[in-house]
């Protein structure tokens, strides 16, 4: 159908890959290529140089170890970082680095993380961790499910916009109600499952964002009956039967 | 040393144990696996009767924990010094955790609390074995690994790592090791493996609590490297090119180290001399989990003072011979058909079992379950590579969360025949797929005891047989 190479920067697969959310590069590189779009996924850990071109950005969760080697690394990446979300690069963070897309962590013992400040929320790690299934409600893709696990609690700012709304003891902080951070096309989410299994619109969003970025053109994709209409339908029926 | 007898109070403890035991066995018939209840009652009424019971055995209590492996291993040791003539007590059958044991005990020991045994061999489960070793100081303990598992249940690597370290802190003999295991490896040497800041270590440990044991290791030979993949390498596992490697693997001397794993044969390298030996229970990780096993009896045997010269090659013939534990890797036959079952808990475990078993042959299935044991978050499948099932393909995938299975390999492509998430039904497909074909089932833990329970009553002369 279209031609081209879509560049996919996988951010810190080596420190953070503790959640099975490099799972959400597969799925990407298989639904791109089934529409006939080739891509290439650039792996991106401590110590590596950014790629020069990118057209979509992951990155997904690890263990609060980890997030204390990437955090140095990823700051002196974060004009370029910054200014690509800026001009409307997609991305999806979730979990750890969903937190250092935010202004900061405040870790257990009180020291303090600076994060890229692409969203505006701080987070808190605490004690409760809040865990399980969870279903989000979300203006861009309607319901969303998925299955969280985080000690952080992330606290947007004023007029910051959730990704998504779901009901207490989930989500961002268990109390607000709201899940997550969204801002151009910049995703943040605590959202595994992984995130792109379960919610294929998603990724098409990405891909789609991806394309006009690097194209400047809004291109349709062909759906994927086969996969979307059987196995994520019922997946997801069944997704919403599980207990918390 | 002098037997010691319990007092009256706590024979009526184990009576009243031993007889809630024999009714609970009663009423669970067919399923197999443990029942903890019984050993509830008695920990809850008297609290040091385990204890002081595993604590006056000759050779004291050995504890096996870790990821993957420990059921199997605690088999082997078990079978291994018995064939060297010891009388073993051991929680073989799953009961991982204080009351399994307790359970597990009542069924050998008498009313005055005598047991007939030598040495305990326990497995214990990494969160559990934290508050069992508070009470009950293993001699010894086999550390096997550190890998993701159940993240929902554990939270993270590292916290999985520090339990481990308060087993080792309360080991009082000896600690052997995965020596390729950088989590394992820095517990001796008290820091954190390179790259990643002290910020957890010994975080577990109580005041006055550390590491004084001594300490043994386990390991494969460098040729065998990229069968054994330490979780932080498992993000590979998606294959990606450019990934690159950060294997600096500790070659301290091991006390028995895998040189070769064959599908039906393994040899083991003790003391600079190699020894082979057919192997029942197949598989690489089985093999892994034969040198743990070498290494652990080695130990115990030389600090025993129970070691002489020429055994080693008995050691290595015995482990040899050991067939596989109940559920992990098993084959039930049903009108002449074979079914294996193979366990899979997390993805170091289902990567190695794809890598050991050819599935040219054989009739592929796969039931995931979501519950507690299964581990309840879906991502963890895609920390695990189904490449190796393109060309035969997947018959029929089951279980609860058999959509997202399902899912998963369109996303390998690997072609699926059937999704059925019952259980009994999806089995029923699976022997009716081909005449000549054996069939293999790759299962979570609960679906495992399910089917299990279904393939057994589909036959009514039931012929199990244990190997692999």
């Amino acid at each position: 159908m279209t031609e081209g190479v879509l560049r996919i920067c996988h951010l810190y697969p080596r420190e953070m890959n503790i959640y099975g959310d490099c799972g959400n590069v597969l799925i990407l590189e298989q639904r791109m290529k089934w529409r006939g779009i080739s891509s290439q996924v650039i792996s991106c850990s401590v110590g590596d140089d950014l790629p020069s071109d990118i057209d979509l950005m992951i990155g997904g969760g690890g263990q609060d170890s980890s997030q204390l080697v990437v955090q140095p690394d990823l700051l002196s990446k974060a004009t370029r970082i910054t200014r690509l979300v800026k001009e409307g690069v997609p991305a999806l963070m979730v979990c750890g680095m969903y937190q250092l897309f935010c202004s900061r962590l405040v870790l257990k013992n009180g020291d303090i993380l600076k994060g890229l400040d692409i969203f505006d929320a701080e987070t808190v790690i605490r004690d409760t961790r809040l865990i399980g299934n969870i279903s989000c409600e979300t203006e861009a893709f309607g319901t969303v499910l998925g299955y969280e696990n985080h000690g952080g609690h992330t606290h947007l700012q004023q007029g910051v916009q959730p990704f998504g709304n779901v009901s207490v003891q989930r989500g961002n902080n268990g109390k607000d109600k709201t899940e997550g951070a969204h801002w151009i096309n910049a995703i943040g989410t605590y959202l595994h499952g992984p995130l792109l299994a379960m919610n294929p619109q998603i990724a098409d969003y990405l891909i789609v964002k991806a394309y006009e970025y690097r194209y400047g053109k809004a291109i349709k994709l062909d759906p994927l009956p086969d996969i979307d209409q059987t196995l994520v339908k019922n997946l997801r029926m069944v997704a919403q039967t599980r207990p918390r | 040393m002098p037997k010691t007898r319990v007092g009256i109070g706590s024979s009526l403890v184990l009576a009243l144990g031993k007889a809630v035991r024999r009714v609970s066995r009663l009423r669970r018939s067919g399923v197999g696996g443990g029942s903890a209840f019984p050993g509830l009652i008695v920990e809850t009424i008297s609290p040091n009767l385990a204890p002081s019971i595993l604590n006056n055995l000759p050779y004291g209590v050995v504890l096996i924990s870790g990821t993957n492996g420990k059921t199997t291993t605690t088999k082997i040791v078990s079978e291994i010094l018995v064939a060297q003539g010891l009388r073993v007590f051991s929680n073989t059958t799953g009961s991982n955790y204080m009351r399994g044991v307790i359970s597990s005990l009542l069924g050998e020991v008498s009313l005055s609390g005598q047991i007939n045994a030598d040495i305990a061999v326990l497995e214990l489960d990494e969160a559990h074995a934290v508050s069992f070793v508070r009470h009950v100081q293993p001699r010894y303990s086999l550390l096997l690994n550190v890998m993701r598992d159940q993240m929902d249940r554990f939270g993270e690597i590292d916290y999985t790592a520090d339990l481990l370290s308060v087993v080792a802190a309360h080991t009082t003999n000896a600690v052997v090791l995965n020596r390729h295991d950088c989590r394992l490896a820095s517990l001796s040497k008290r820091e954190r493996p390179e790259g990643v800041p002290p910020v957890h270590s010994q975080k577990m440990l109580n005041e006055g609590e550390r590491l004084t044991a001594d300490m043994r290791w386990f390991g494969f030979a460098p040729e065998l490297a990229s069968v054994f993949l330490q979780d932080d390498e498992l993000w590979n596992a998606a294959g990606h090119k450019d990934a690159p490697s950060q294997r600096n693997p500790a070659l301290c001397k091991a006390e028995a180290v895998l040189s070769s794993a064959d599908g039906a044969q393994a040899s083991f390298v003790i003391d600079g001399k190699e020894y082979h030996t057919k192997m029942q229970m197949k598989g690489a990780y089985n093999a892994l989990n034969a040198a743990a096993a070498l290494a652990l009896v080695r130990t115990v045997l030389s600090l025993e003072g129970l070691a002489n010269s020429s055994i080693n090659e008995n050691l290595v013939s015995s482990a040899g011979r050991v067939e596989g534990a109940f559920g992990r890797s098993e084959t039930i036959f049903v009108d002449g058909k074979s079914v294996e079952l193979v366990l899979v808990k997390n993805p170091g475990g289902f990567r190695l079992a794809l890598d050991s078993y050819n599935s040219e042959g054989y009739d592929t299935a796969i039931a995931i379950n979501d519950q507690y044991m299964d581990g309840c978050d879906m991502s963890w499948l895609y920390d695990v590579s189904f490449k190796s099932l393109r060309s035969s393909g997947v018959q029929v995938v089951s279980g609860i969360r058999a959509y997202d299975m399902a899912l998963r390999l369109a996303y390998e492509e690997v072609p699926v025949r059937t999704i059925e998430c019952n259980l009994k039904s999806a089995l029923k497909c699976l022997l009716a797929q081909r005449k000549n074909a054996s069939c293999r089932l790759y299962c979570t833990y609960s679906a495992m005891l399910e089917a299990r329970k279904q393939l057994l009553s589909m036959n009514q002369v039931v012929e199990v047989n244990r190997h692999d």
